[in-house]
């Protein structure tokens, strides 16, 4: 028993958090809503309460005056399954789902008066979800509410003001999108696990219209995810290899992708419940346990990488003060510059001549 | 140096220009005249295509069940119509009111100019019903419209029936997000201008209406039905409007989707679509469908009830229902689908129609050609008129000819102008004005008496040029014609160009005929063969020959004496349309058209 206490610890993450965020609106969106619903409905069963989950929709499409089905949202056609439910907490809704208020989520830069409900108040030992779905037509971009984007560049600088600020241990990031895979090719933060629906160049279609309703109801890739993740119980031990095999390119005619190459595990031990669900690690016995004895961890050592992960100086002066930036690339001359330096040149040999040139070539 | 700037090469370019100017013309025209026939071949064209998201890939299924009860219902409505001698106000109201619908009604009184005989009325009187379903859940900004006209007769009983079937069908739905009218309107156009009038609260054309109980909210879209039998063989879309205005194409791209879906068999213009387009009949059909469209669109009336929809920025189509000789008929429940479907679409929509185009050409339901497309043709035909000014600048003279001492009298080129357009404000205004005085004097109708003045103005102006020369004193010098020639040509060059842009088909088919003669018309031109060349060309033997044209391309051709009865009563329906609906063609003709051929026949009778 003392033995075993030690893969109690293995893992390192004590909570979980998701983020869903659904970033378009209008009737036809309906599908995006749906996405992010789905996911809602597997996290909260899962065992990740509202309290930690902070859901994102863009459009109410349950009570969108074109439903013929009033306070429903359907992701089965012939409306066999409900994701909207009886008890769905949205934390940011219409307008309020922006760029700005997602990476203040995120990086927990809020003004002091926001609700607890609608933070992340997460740790250094969290595990985090975040899925994002909605509309993408360029790569690099995903655009929120048909007027503003996230780039890619932007995502990956707020992973790492999160990491810096220590404000998770592991986070896995899905998204589903045409191009997908273009948002998290910028990455440069540990710990990062991402999926997406389809690759740079790909579109990511939609899976079936309902004929009542008049919509596409869910988009392949989440609908596929969705039935896998049916599938998986608090118990399960099924892990992130099956993810990465949810919807092959026979079902979602786009090719799913993931990266992991940031991640420190080895995504065949890390457990799909790891981060979509909220399992507590519970071991019912009636013995005692004297833990007098350091921790020996039984978990083989080379699995993990050797290179430590060290925090960045959170406040490194001395390059704020006293140092020039270096500079490691040699940048051409900005445009005005030349422009200027173009122009009195022209300048000059238009007034005296062309003549001159010669003595200069 | 440039090619503008260089003086040498100017004078090169302007040599070549003014040697060989008249090839130029003649080359531009006939490739402006190729441009256009060209564009009616299919692989010049684009397939139509959805172009708003919102009404994009949703598909639902249609559900309407109760075509029969609609029949009994346009059966009801037409045995009420027959006893009542009109339209049976009461009736309807019961009706509607019973389906649920929130009930209005509309009297109006329209006291035309003079008589119409196509549809024998004078002093009309009538009254509009319409029926508004609030949308369960939605605010009342919005509404989308449905509507049926109550004709004499037995015609359009099927309309109405089905309009108020899908009422009591709509009426049980909950998805509706847009409130939808649903408009009975009696003598058909001048009901729906007085609706429509008193709807957005403009009085445009001096109607006299009551005013609007009820309202719905900003009109999205409108469609028109006309139904006369029980069964159809095919649905014919109209899309012409007021003015030669058309919806936006994804109305039509709409209704070609659902026909489609449904199976119904659909035409433009009464004509089907063919596949053979590389065979001569193949190209010779798509040809006919398109030169009908022009010449509808150019003609400025609204086609169905749905053309003076379009000027209050609504897009509106009308749908008519034809039963012809096939053997497989469509009944009403599938009508009703195929509405059920279009309306469905239509309330889905978050904006006003503007995705797609707004002017375009139809050879086919499935074909079409933007305006990106179709303006070069008219632009050959303009750059013609721009060559001959050049000509006339360049000819000989070099640049600066008119300051040469010689240079004519301001007065010897107004006073022509001037009588041409004091013509042409008789022409427009004496034909109404005077028609009393014609009956008393005359053994003629009063609308045969404001059709005869028209000509009769019409032909006066032709003896014009040797009156403007008794009134002048002295002679019209060399220069004074160029000038005058200079001013036409660049006053029709604006005048077409403005018409163009906004009605190109009447643009198109105007510059046809006047470009060719105001381009060669000089004093020195053989007079007996230019006079009769030019009254030839003029605007209304132009109308004459798109009278003949318009007949054969329907396949009714007429005989030269129906043709001629067809031709004064276009000319009567185009005055009334103008006074009923603000057509503009009528006084676009009288006021600026026909003074500016008047000054190219005082250019050619110059002394």
């Amino acid at each position: 028993m003392q033995a075993k206490a030690g893969q109690f610890f293995s893992s390192g993450h004590t909570n979980n958090w998701a983020v869903l965020v659904c970033t378009s609106r209008f009737w036809f969106n309906y599908r995006h809503v749906a996405n992010t619903l789905s996911v809602y409905r597997s996290v909260k069963r899962l065992g990740i309460p509202d309290s930690h989950i902070v859901l994102m929709l863009a459009d109410d499409m349950a009570c969108n005056h074109r439903n013929p089905k009033p306070a429903t949202v359907f992701s089965h056609k012939n409306m066999e399954l409900n994701v909207y439910g009886d008890d769905v907490e949205v934390d940011y809704r219409g307008y309020e789902v922006t760029v700005e208020n997602f990476l203040r989520v995120l990086t927990g830069r809020l003004p002091p008066s926001t609700p607890r409900s609608k933070r992340l108040l997460s740790d250094d030992h969290s595990n985090i979800l975040i899925y994002l779905t909605g509309t993408s037509r360029w790569n690099g971009f995903l655009k929120f509410q048909d007027s503003e984007e996230i780039s890619n560049v932007e995502l990956a600088d707020a992973f790492e003001q999160m990491w810096t600020k220590r404000r998770y241990n592991e986070l896995l990031f899905i998204i589903d999108t045409c191009q997908g895979a273009s948002m998290y090719e910028r990455f440069y933060s540990p710990n990062l696990m991402a999926l997406a629906s389809s690759q740079v160049g790909e579109d990511s279609l939609s899976h079936q219209p309902d004929l009542a309703i008049g919509v596409h109801l869910m988009d392949r890739y989440t609908f596929y995810l969705l039935e896998f993740l049916e599938d998986i119980h608090p118990a399960s031990t099924a892990n992130m290899n099956d993810l990465f095999k949810v919807c092959p390119k026979s079902q979602c005619v786009s090719t799913p992708g993931h990266r992991t190459d940031l991640f420190l595990r080895d995504p065949g031990n890390v457990l799909i419940t790891d981060f979509f669900g909220s399992v507590r690690k519970v071991e019912i016995t009636m013995e005692t346990i004297n833990l007098t004895a350091p921790m020996v961890h039984l978990a083989v050592e080379s699995e993990l990488k050797t290179e430590s992960q060290s925090y960045v100086d959170q406040l490194p002066v001395a390059e704020i003060i006293h140092q020039k930036p270096k500079q490691r690339d040699w940048h051409p001359p900005d445009g005005f510059i030349l422009g200027l330096w173009t122009l009195i040149l022209l300048v000059f040999f238009k007034t005296y001549g062309a003549k001159h040139l010669k003595h200069i070539f | 140096m440039g090619l503008l700037s260089d003086p040498n090469r100017r004078r090169a370019l302007t040599k070549l220009l003014t040697r060989l100017n008249a090839p130029i013309c003649v080359m531009c025209y006939l490739a402006g005249v190729a441009w256009f026939m060209g564009l009616a071949f299919e692989p010049f064209t684009l397939r139509t295509y959805m172009s708003e998201n919102a009404m994009g890939s949703t598909m639902v299924e249609e559900r309407f069940p109760a075509g029969e009860r609609a029949l009994a219902t346009g059966r009801e409505f037409a045995a009420h119509k027959k006893k009542v001698g009109g339209m049976p106000v009461d009736w309807l109201v019961k009706t509607m009111q019973s389906r649920g619908l929130e009930v209005f009604t509309q009297s109006f009184t329209r006291k035309l100019p003079f008589p119409d005989e196509n549809k024998e009325r004078y002093m009309v009187r009538g009254t509009n019903v319409y029926g508004i379903l609030r949308a369960p859940r939605a605010p009342r900004t919005e509404a989308l419209v449905l509507s049926a006209p109550c004709s004499e007769g037995n015609n359009n009983n099927q309309a109405v029936g089905l309009l108020l079937g899908l009422a009591q069908y709509f009426r049980s739905q909950i998805h509706w997000a847009k409130d939808i009218i649903f408009l009975v309107n009696e003598h058909d156009l001048i009901g729906m201008q007085a609706w429509l009038e008193g709807y957005h609260h403009t009085n445009t054309t001096g109607g006299d209406w009551s005013p609007l109980q009820g309202r719905g909210g900003s009109i999205q879209a409108a469609l028109s039905l006309e139904l006369s039998s029980d069964v159809i063989t095919s649905l014919d879309l109209v899309l012409e409007g007021l003015n030669g205005q058309l919806p936006n194409l994804d109305l039509a791209n709409l209704f070609y989707a659902f026909c489609q879906k449904i199976g119904v068999l659909c035409t433009i213009q009464g004509k089907l679509q063919r596949n053979d387009w590389d065979t001569t009949s193949g190209y010779s059909h798509a040809a006919q469908t398109m030169m009908l469209m022009v010449l509808k669109q150019a003609s400025g009336r609204p086609w169905g009830d749905h053309g003076l929809f379009l000027r209050y920025h609504i897009e509106a189509a009308s749908i008519r229902g034809i039963n012809s000789f096939r053997q497989y008929k469509t009944d009403t429940t599938t009508i009703g689908r195929l509405l059920e479907g279009m309306y469905r679409k239509l309330n889905n929509l978050l904006e006003r129609l503007h995705q797609s185009y707004f002017f375009y050409l139809m050879p086919s339901l499935s074909r079409f050609v933007s305006i990106g497309y179709y303006m070069p043709a008219f632009g050959l035909l303009a750059v013609i008129l721009l060559l001959r000014v050049s000509f006339h600048l360049w000819d000989n003279r070099g640049f600066y000819f008119y300051l040469t001492p010689s240079s004519p009298g301001v007065l010897s080129i107004l006073t022509p102008v001037v009588i041409s357009h004091m013509t042409g404000v008789a022409l427009y205004t004496l034909p109404i004005l005077s028609q009393e005085m014609a009956v008393q004097h005359f053994p003629v109708s009063e609308t045969e008496a404001v059709v005869l003045t028209a000509i009769a103005i019409y032909t006066a102006g032709l003896a014009l040029p040797h009156n403007t020369h008794r009134l002048l004193q002295g002679e019209g010098t060399e220069e004074g014609w160029r000038v005058l020639k200079l001013v036409a040509l660049l006053y029709l060059a604006v005048l077409l160009g403005c018409t163009a842009l906004i009605n190109f088909s009447l643009g198109f088919i105007l510059a046809l005929s006047l470009v060719p003669i105001a381009a060669f018309i000089t004093p020195h031109t053989p007079k007996a063969l230019s006079a009769a060349i030019m009254v030839l060309l003029s605007p209304g033997c132009t109308l004459l020959y798109c009278v003949f044209v318009f007949q054969e391309l329907q396949e009714t051709p007429v005989s030269l004496q129906d043709g001629w009865m067809l031709f004064l009563s276009v000319i009567s329906q185009g005055i009334l349309d103008h006074a009923l609906y603000g057509s503009l063609v009528y006084p676009l003709l009288a006021l600026l058209i026909y003074p500016c051929w008047l000054l190219l026949w005082n250019i050619l009778f110059w002394k």
